[in-house]
């Protein structure tokens, strides 16, 4: 990842903002510059996105990319959101054991990446349950 | 004045650990310590939580329950003794973060753990001039206690935001009062891990003086006295000193503890005082005047008070409550826990 | 569609090579293509290369001309193809139409990569960059991550089982028993599928292609021009190829790879077949739940019924239609460029009768080459 890279899409890693054609309806996060459908005709304008979705499928990373050594193991979901699209994220606050398709969640605010200890920290995305949140965790 | 808060959120890391798992590593007896300290546990942040994602969660729960534009925010101002960055402002990421950007002024704090309070009262002078409309301020820290410390047993993580402007009010600022010296009691050199303290001198010269400094000050400015106040919150870094400075200065049990949660969440540094207020936000009726009096080390104490206006009972319910963030919970040892603060040098 | 014949196949063994520099696998493959064929290098007029990151492996871009120059081939046309792991059957497609389009008349394809220069963290992270860089790889997806939210959601749906996934990969490694040129020559059972480490939920270590080192060849020729060199070609009579999305996020299903349904519905449109009359397959197991997924979308079983298929030993050598007589991709190896031309070959072998102990009987024959989690699809038909 780059800075200038990162940065282009701090609307959208920050701010879940997508976009939506208003030809056909279609809502597209992560965002898109031409709509898939339409194409030329469509006419993108920015929508914010609510954050909520449900889990649609899930994976334990155990073997863990550069740069996620100290996370593994994690828990990585595809998320379909509320307003139709499908987001690839992590699922933070909840244990392996805990996920389940179909798990209603949230949006929130972490640490994605960061470019080691003297680089640039990447914010961005993940998502909690919702469920079970006023819940007290014991060992 | 004029102005005074229109929005307020909170937010502690899910993560706990309890004075047991510090002490047992470290050779301390743990009753000793809860005793001494008033404290059962601390908040500790997760691998991918910091500063500026604290501050972010606390700042949208504010948003919420102020329930104005982001763009209509003139400021944002970060309180901390943990920014992410020594040279690159939290308060950017805060601000883009909620959709504040792109006019907007910006820029973080530091001083110990009143940074926040001085991110209020900066917020209160702009939207009181009128160069904002909205002012948004807040404290946050994942604070560091050197491994075997005193320190260690307290310092956790946590963060509270507030947005200041003229309408809109859930309390009114009725007077602010600030008590500063150059007081050395605790500090931390620029690239040094963890901080030092003057042990016992973080007491009296320290902790008590400006604490009463600026909450006699404030209630001279006003013509109180502690009758006059529904609450008294105060910076609370272990159990006992916010419990002892309240007796000092006159207030009684009742004003005082719906306001600490130090012994469940540990000292949360910037959050400290402003997690307390959050907390007496949650349960306060309109016309109740709250007394916020912070500390940071270096020293100084800044005392708010305020007047809590009808539109609370609206607001409230729109963001989560402190409590049900102090019930959200799960334990660490002390390995995981060494390991999430980084203690472990990879 | 007009036939394009296959009158020559070659390939290096596959495995960690760790003496074979990149341009010896493709010197290697390619010689014993020739050979094979019958020809000269002089016939040959152009050359198609199939390769997924000499970029990020060796830091070598420019393949097509390092390859036309290391084969002394130069000046003919050289051109690198790369979709990631479906590299080398677009680089089989190119050939083809090259040859259907007038153009050329003997064309060589081959695959390569040399993935054991790097370690496997560098090598990991050059596979994920077949999948969503900005949005997928970035937010800490991993290549054996998307599979295994795949595989997760099949279970789901349609009920297959954790056994089921296992069995793929169980045959496949007793079909490469027989391949001479596999990566592995170990028969393993369920329970070591099973046992074995954890690399995403629910996948383990040998639900996973390898990581490999190696190189195919082949040589196609107009039909006319074949004649020349041989009296009984092996022909290429379909061919197919689609796209999708790049991320596993944006497709419709992630239980159905719809490229590898569109490219397949092509190739058995211009083969003038149905999937009903394919004998014998080659098909993307770069995950046991790829294989699949792979004979699902093919239509080879019906959807959702993978699982059961290759339970019931529909897909092994002596079922109703053996898949990855070759070992697969995941007993064979996977040198991601070479794996789409590799599949060829196998296909080729097995129509000639020269599969040794892994031979079938058959006489129509399919190729399915995969890329990233199926944002490229290619497939072939071959017949006698």
């Amino acid at each position: 990842m780059s800075v200038p890279r990162f940065w282009r899409n701090t609307k959208a890693r920050y701010r879940m903002i997508g976009r939506r054609c208003r030809r056909c309806g279609q809502v597209y996060f992560p965002p898109r510059n031409l709509c898939r459908r339409c194409r030329r005709r469509g006419e993108l304008e920015e929508v914010q996105l609510s954050g909520r979705g449900e889990v649609y499928s899930f994976t334990v990373i155990r073997t863990p990319p550069v740069g996620f050594e100290r996370s593994a193991p994690y828990v990585m979901a595809l998320v379909k959101l509320e307003e139709g699209p499908m987001v690839t994220a992590q699922l933070a606050d909840v244990e392996p054991e805990e996920v389940r398709i179909g798990m209603k969640v949230r949006s929130v605010f972490r640490k994605i990446q960061e470019d080691g200890e003297a680089g640039l920290i990447y914010y961005g995305f993940k998502f909690v349950p919702v469920e079970g949140e006023h819940d007290v965790q014991g060992e | 004045m004029s102005a005074g808060i229109c929005g307020y959120g909170a937010y502690i890391p899910r993560f706990r650990i309890r004075v047991e798992d510090i002490a047992g590593v470290w050779g301390g007896d743990a009753e000793t310590v809860k005793r001494s300290l008033r404290i059962a546990e601390k908040a500790v942040p997760a691998l991918d939580e910091d500063t500026a994602t604290i501050a972010v969660e606390a700042a949208r729960h504010a948003l919420r329950r102020a329930g104005i534009e982001p763009e209509r925010i003139g400021a944002v101002y970060v309180g901390s003794e943990s920014h992410p960055y020594a040279v690159k402002p939290t308060a950017t990421i805060v601000a883009e973060a909620v959709g504040a950007t792109p006019e907007l002024t910006a820029a973080d704090y530091e001083f110990a753990c009143k940074a926040g309070t001085a991110a209020i009262q900066t917020c209160l002078g702009l939207v009181g001039s009128g160069m904002a409309e909205y002012a948004l301020a807040i404290g946050a820290d994942t604070a560091q206690g050197a491994p075997g410390d005193a320190l260690e047993y307290t310092a956790a993580a946590g963060g509270a935001a507030f947005v200041v402007g003229r309408d809109r009010l859930l309390a009114r600022v009725e007077a602010s009062y600030s008590y500063t010296t150059d007081t050395p009691d605790f500090w931390r050199r620029e690239g040094q891990a963890y901080p030092r303290h003057g042990g016992r001198f973080t007491g009296m010269p320290a902790y008590f003086k400006h604490v009463c400094g600026a909450a006699e000050g404030l209630m001279r400015k006003l013509g109180l006295e502690a009758e006059d106040f529904t609450y008294a919150v105060f910076h609370q870094p272990n159990g006992k000193f916010p419990r002892v400075v309240a007796k000092k200065l006159g207030f009684r049990e009742e004003q005082v503890e719906p306001g600490i949660l130090v012994d469940r969440v540990g000292n949360t540094y910037s959050a400290s005082s402003l997690l307390g207020l959050a907390k007496v936000l949650d349960v306060a009726k309109p016309g109740d005047r709250v007394l916020v009096a912070s500390f940071g080390s270096g020293a100084g104490s800044d005392a708010l008070s305020l007047l809590v206006e009808s539109r609370i009972e609206e607001c409230r319910p729109l963001a989560p409550s402190v409590e049900s963030m102090l019930a959200r919970k799960r334990y660490v040892g002390y390995a995981e826990y060494a390991k999430l603060r980084r203690k472990i040098r990879v | 569609m007009k036939r394009v014949a296959v009158i020559g196949v070659g390939l290096t063994k596959f495995g960690e090579l760790w003496d074979a520099s990149f341009s010896q696998l493709f010197v290697e493959a390619g010689t014993r293509a020739i050979n094979d064929a019958g020809i000269d290098g002089t016939d040959v007029d152009a050359l198609y290369v199939g390769n997924m990151s000499g970029g990020r492996f060796i830091d070598q871009e420019h393949i097509s001309c390092l390859i036309a120059d290391y084969a002394g081939l130069t000046p003919i046309p050289a051109t690198r193809v790369e979709a990631a792991c479906a590299s080398g059957g677009l680089a089989i497609r190119q050939g083809v139409m090259a040859i259907l389009s007038g153009m050329h008349e003997v064309v060589v394809v081959g695959g390569v990569e040399k993935m054991t220069d790097l370690s496997t963290e560098r090598t990991t992270q050059t596979l994920a960059t077949a999948s969503d860089s900005e949005w997928e790889a970035f937010m800490g997806m991993t290549f054996p991550g998307l599979y295994a939210m795949m595989a997760r959601r099949h279970m789901h749906e349609y009920g297959t089982t954790r056994e089921q996934l296992a069995m793929v990969a169980v045959k496949n490694h007793e079909n490469a028993l027989h391949n001479p040129y596999a990566q592995f020559h170990v028969r393993i059972t369920v329970e070591q599928v099973l046992g074995s480490p954890l690399v995403a939920d629910p996948l383990r270590l040998l639900d996973c292609s390898p990581i490999t080192d190696g190189a195919a060849c082949v040589v196609l020729a107009s039909e006319e021009r074949a004649k020349e060199f041989t009296d009984s070609p092996v022909f290429i009579t379909g061919s197919g190829q689609a796209s999708s999305s790049i991320a596993l996020h944006s497709r419709e299903s992630i239980t159905f790879v719809d490229a590898t349904y569109n490219a397949g519905q092509e190739a058995y449109a211009r083969a003038g077949r149905s999937p009903a009359e394919v004998q014998v397959a080659e098909v993307h197991d770069a995950f046991t739940i790829g294989e699949i997924l792979a004979i699902e979308g093919l239509g080879l079983v019906e959807r959702g019924e993978g699982g059961r298929a290759t339970e019931e030993g529909e897909t092994a050598i002596g079922g109703r239609i053996p898949v990855n007589t070759s070992g697969g991709l995941k007993a064979k190896g996977h040198p991601v460029g070479a794996t789409g031309v590799a599949q060829v070959v196998e296909v080729v072998l097995q129509l000639r009768g020269e599969a040794g102990k892994r031979q079938v009987d058959a006489d129509v024959g399919l190729a399915h080459n995969v890329g990233g989690s199926g944002g490229t699809a290619v497939v072939h038909i071959l017949e006698r």
